[in-house]
């Protein structure tokens, strides 16, 4: 650079460029582009990532749950982050029911086996796979469908007592969180 | 201009049709710009820099922010403890707006001593005074919206000045704070206006810009370009000139977000506002001291409300104060002097407005005002009568003709790339 | 060059008269040494916890720290379990329930700490009509941060022989007006360190100090980290840009 100095500063200057000038240059160009995209990139990262869940909500991405006071046969709702999860403690009949479904028959093929860890709790997420409405069931009185397990009002999808997708437009099974029992009454999803 | 030839086909279709490459090419490519240009003149695109990331920084703010009294304090807050980078781009966003300023000023403070609102880019520099009345109105607006105390009282006093207006000045300020004091609603309509104004300010800038393009820079010459011996096309030359200046510029600007974020704000701020209790002193943000010493070195409350927007108003008069028809100071040796003086009167304000009202500092303040006042009504129009300019070169690239210094034209040659 | 170093001075012409203004008056603050000063300064891991110990055993009767979640503690040394264990301590009012009831439970990581009082008037009331304030923020809400609380802290003195100090006030060299409802909260010895640190009134207060600063911006060590790589970029791309634009303007006169 010393050299560029001494020709911006003086009255007579070479014309023509020296031999090695175009690839100097073209480097110090490429260099000074690179460097400057390197910085732009940087800057973007930090205007994307303010999107994603701030550390608050990302606190309480994971619940425990109570279950001793889930009585047999009955079924609760919990929030978990903002969505509604369902947890059936299930008869012997429903845990019955539940595995003498063929597997080949399903749209989704899953045995019961593979959507619970204790056969009497399943903990699934209560949203339809078709478009994301809340299935009815959860109250006694619902209209639990024609497989005894949760029915979609929003466009009649049925689900069975493993919360399979049975008849209707769900193309999958209601999905199963991420959870662990910390105790025989005492989980934590997420 | 002729239209230049694209490689591109598709270029070349698109711009048959929507002529938007011929445009830049011939506003930001070939654009002739007088070649003397010095660094003073890249504050200009600084602010327009700034402006970008205000805004940018702003509207990712807006995505977290909530503008309601009992959580907008908490919701800041939380943007600066659990947003992923929300202390990053709050800190920006903070300090960015005494950056808009610092940058502005500066590029007023050039267009006074090169005499850049002299004809014919009176309306462009009436432009630029309307964009720093829209930056003043939404800082202003933006300072109320972390709810803090100073948010609050500043809200307060500055909403308050309406009511010296005689007659209507009271139902001003009841509608202007949508209650009986500065509350919910007034929060609520300072924020949806913090978020349009840039916006109007964007929009101002591009007249501002298209009464520039009309006839080009001035320079520190002050003479028109004569022809294309005086003139470089603005790319590559400016825009890597004004891109090295972005680069300096930022440091400063990443100094202050990084190792000094609160220097230029208040730790009042951090206080919830309370409607109940004023702080014991309360001072605007820095960029508005020397208009909010102006406004108490009047002992009359309409008195010091007018004084205060006329040193505004006064600059929009400035092309018609100055009736000398040189620009630059280089040739002006007596307004040279009078312009540092009031570079110096305006520092004296700026300092006068951090101080109490009492004692020495009204004193100073009044006299500042004064002389602000006297700079731009009384000295201006007697120095474009009595003052003898020095001679003037007659082009760019043409050295000066006998003395007067040694400006940039001294060394100049004739240009060979043309 | 000359001119941007000019313009540069400018700006720092007009922080200065800033920073003028926001001097205490009549109030004089020593600096102390910090570990958190200066462009690579980190938080002492040590002191933070101690000084969450003093908030925790002395400040929090009267303060709250409304804006800190207990999961924060986790950036200051402590473990998962341990956060768990100092959320599960505080009471925390929440519901409804089933019933329609307001209920109270253990703390959990994501609550924010719990304050002493349930709002404004009860905590006038309990302190004689003055209000404790939350010390969330008190670190950067005051001219001079964690200079001025470690001078408050340890700033209690005998009031000068010619002064009256009304009932439940305070002499304090340090506090604005130099009257203070606050009575002094530390005494020799009167936290046990979990770490064996003796505890002296100045011991103390700069931990409760240093703990305030990070209470007021968790960030900081982030922020001056991000900074230092920041301006290392920004001072390669401008030796960069100079050198483009010396190439670029050689042949301009």
């Amino acid at each position: 650079m010393a050299e560029s100095v001494q020709v911006g500063g003086g009255v007579g200057r070479d014309e023509k460029p020296k031999s090695d000038e175009p690839t100097r240059r073209d480097f110090l160009y490429l260099a000074t582009a690179a460097v400057g995209a390197f910085g732009v990139a940087s800057v973007a990262w930090p205007l994307i990532d303010q999107m994603n869940p701030a550390a608050d909500v990302l606190a309480l991405s994971t619940i425990e749950v109570d279950l001793s006071q889930i009585e047999v046969g009955q079924r609760v709702t919990v929030s978990w982050r903002g969505n509604p999860v369902f947890i059936d403690h299930r008869t012997p009949e429903q845990i019955e029911e539940a595995r003498a479904v063929d597997v080949a028959e399903l749209r989704d093929p899953q045995t019961d086996a593979e959507r619970v860890i204790e056969p009497e709790w399943l903990v699934v997420v209560g949203i339809c796979t078709h478009l994301g409405c809340v299935p009815l069931g959860q109250r006694p009185s619902d209209d639990r469908g024609a497989f005894g397990g949760w029915f979609c009002p929003c466009h009649g999808s049925h689900y069975d007592t493993s919360g399979r997708a049975r008849r209707g437009p769900a193309p999958l099974n209601l999905a199963v969180p991420d959870y662990e029992f910390l105790e025989p009454t005492l989980i934590r999803i997420g | 201009m002729s239209s230049p030839i694209f490689k591109s086909p598709v270029v070349r279709w698109i711009d048959h049709r929507l002529p938007i490459f011929s445009f830049m090419d011939h506003e930001l490519n070939e654009y002739p710009t007088p070649k003397n240009l010095s660094y003073w003149w890249n504050f200009g695109s600084l602010a327009g820099m700034v402006l970008v990331i205000m805004i940018i920084t702003g509207i990712v703010l807006a995505m977290h922010y909530t503008a309601h009294v009992d959580h907008a304090f908490e919701s800041v807050e939380r943007i600066m403890r659990d947003v992923n980078y929300g202390w990053l781009i709050r800190y920006i966003h903070m300090n960015g707006a005494s950056m808009f300023f610092i940058v502005v000023y500066i590029h007023t403070f050039r267009g006074l001593y090169y005499g850049s609102y002299k004809a014919p880019r009176e309306l462009l520099w009436i432009l630029g005074v309307v964009i720093l009345l829209l930056m003043m109105a939404t800082a202003f607006m933006g300072y109320v919206l972390p709810w803090g105390q100073m948010s609050f009282w500043g809200a307060t006093v500055i909403t308050n000045l309406f009511s010296a207006i005689p007659l209507v000045g009271e139902s001003i300020v009841t509608w202007l704070w949508g209650g009986f004091s500065v509350a919910n609603p007034t929060l609520n309509r300072f924020y949806a206006l913090h978020y349009l104004l840039p916006f109007v300010i964007v929009g101002v800038v591009v007249l501002h810009l298209v009464a520039l393009h009309r006839f080009g820079s001035n320079n520190p010459l002050g003479i028109d370009t004569k022809g294309p011996q005086d003139t470089i096309p603005f790319h590559p030359y400016y825009t890597v000139k004004d891109m090295f200046g972005m680069a300096v510029f930022l440091i400063v600007f990443a100094g202050f977000v990084f190792f000094a974020p609160n220097y230029l704000g208040h730790p009042d701020n951090y206080i919830p506002a309370n409607p109940l209790v004023t702080p014991a002193h309360i001072v605007p943000e820095w960029y508005f001291l020397p208009f909010y010493a102006i406004l108490r070195a009047i002992p009359d409350k309409l008195g010091g409300v007018l004084a205060m927007f006329g040193a505004i108003f006064v600059l929009f008069l400035l092309p018609w104060l100055d009736r000398s028809p040189v620009r630059s100071s280089r040739f002006r040796p007596i307004y040279k002097w009078f312009f540092w003086v009031l570079v110096a009167d305006c520092v004296l304000l700026t300092w006068a407005g951090a101080k109490p009202p009492e004692g020495i500092y009204v004193v100073l303040a009044r006299l500042g005002t004064a002389y602000y006042f006297a700079h731009f009504l009384l000295l201006l129009p007697l120095l474009s009568i009595f003052e003898t300019p020095r001679p003037r070169p007659t082009s760019i690239s043409q050295p000066v003709l006998r003395g007067g210094g040694v400006p940039a034209g001294a060394r100049a040659k004739p240009m060979e790339k043309a | 060059m000359r001119r941007i170093v000019l313009a540069t001075l400018a700006a720092a012409a007009l922080g200065l008269s800033v920073n003028a203004a926001n001097a205490v008056e009549g109030v004089t603050v020593p600096e102390q040494d910090w570990s958190f000063d200066g462009a690579f300064g980190t938080f002492d891991r040590a002191s933070l916890q101690r000084g969450y110990q003093v908030y925790q055993q002395v400040c929090a009767a009267c303060h709250g720290l409304s804006l800190v979640a207990y999961r924060d503690l986790e950036a200051i040394g402590f473990t998962e379990d341990q956060v768990k264990a100092i959320a599960a301590q505080a009471i925390v009012t929440d519901g409804p329930n089933d019933e329609g009831e307001m209920f109270e439970r253990e703390g959990i990581p994501a609550d924010r700490f719990v304050s002493p009082f349930p709002n404004e008037q009860a905590a006038r009331v309990a302190n004689g009509g003055a209000l404790p304030p939350d010390l969330s923020l008190i670190a950067q809400a005051r001219a001079g941060g964690a200079d001025y609380l470690y001078a408050l802290l340890v700033g209690y003195v005998e009031p000068p022989a010619d002064m009256e100090l009304p009932a439940g006030m305070y002499y304090n060299t340090a506090f604005p007006g130099h009257q203070i409802a606050m009575p002094p909260p530390l005494s020799e010895g009167v936290v046990a360190y979990d770490d064996g640190t003796t505890a002296t009134v100045e011991q103390m207060a700069h931990d409760v100090s240093t703990f305030m600063t990070w209470t007021a911006e968790p960030k900081l060590e982030e922020r001056k980290r991000t900074g230092v790589k920041t301006i290392l970029f920004l001072i390669v791309l401008t030796g960069l840009l100079y050198a483009t634009k010396r190439k670029v303007w050689q042949h301009v006169h």
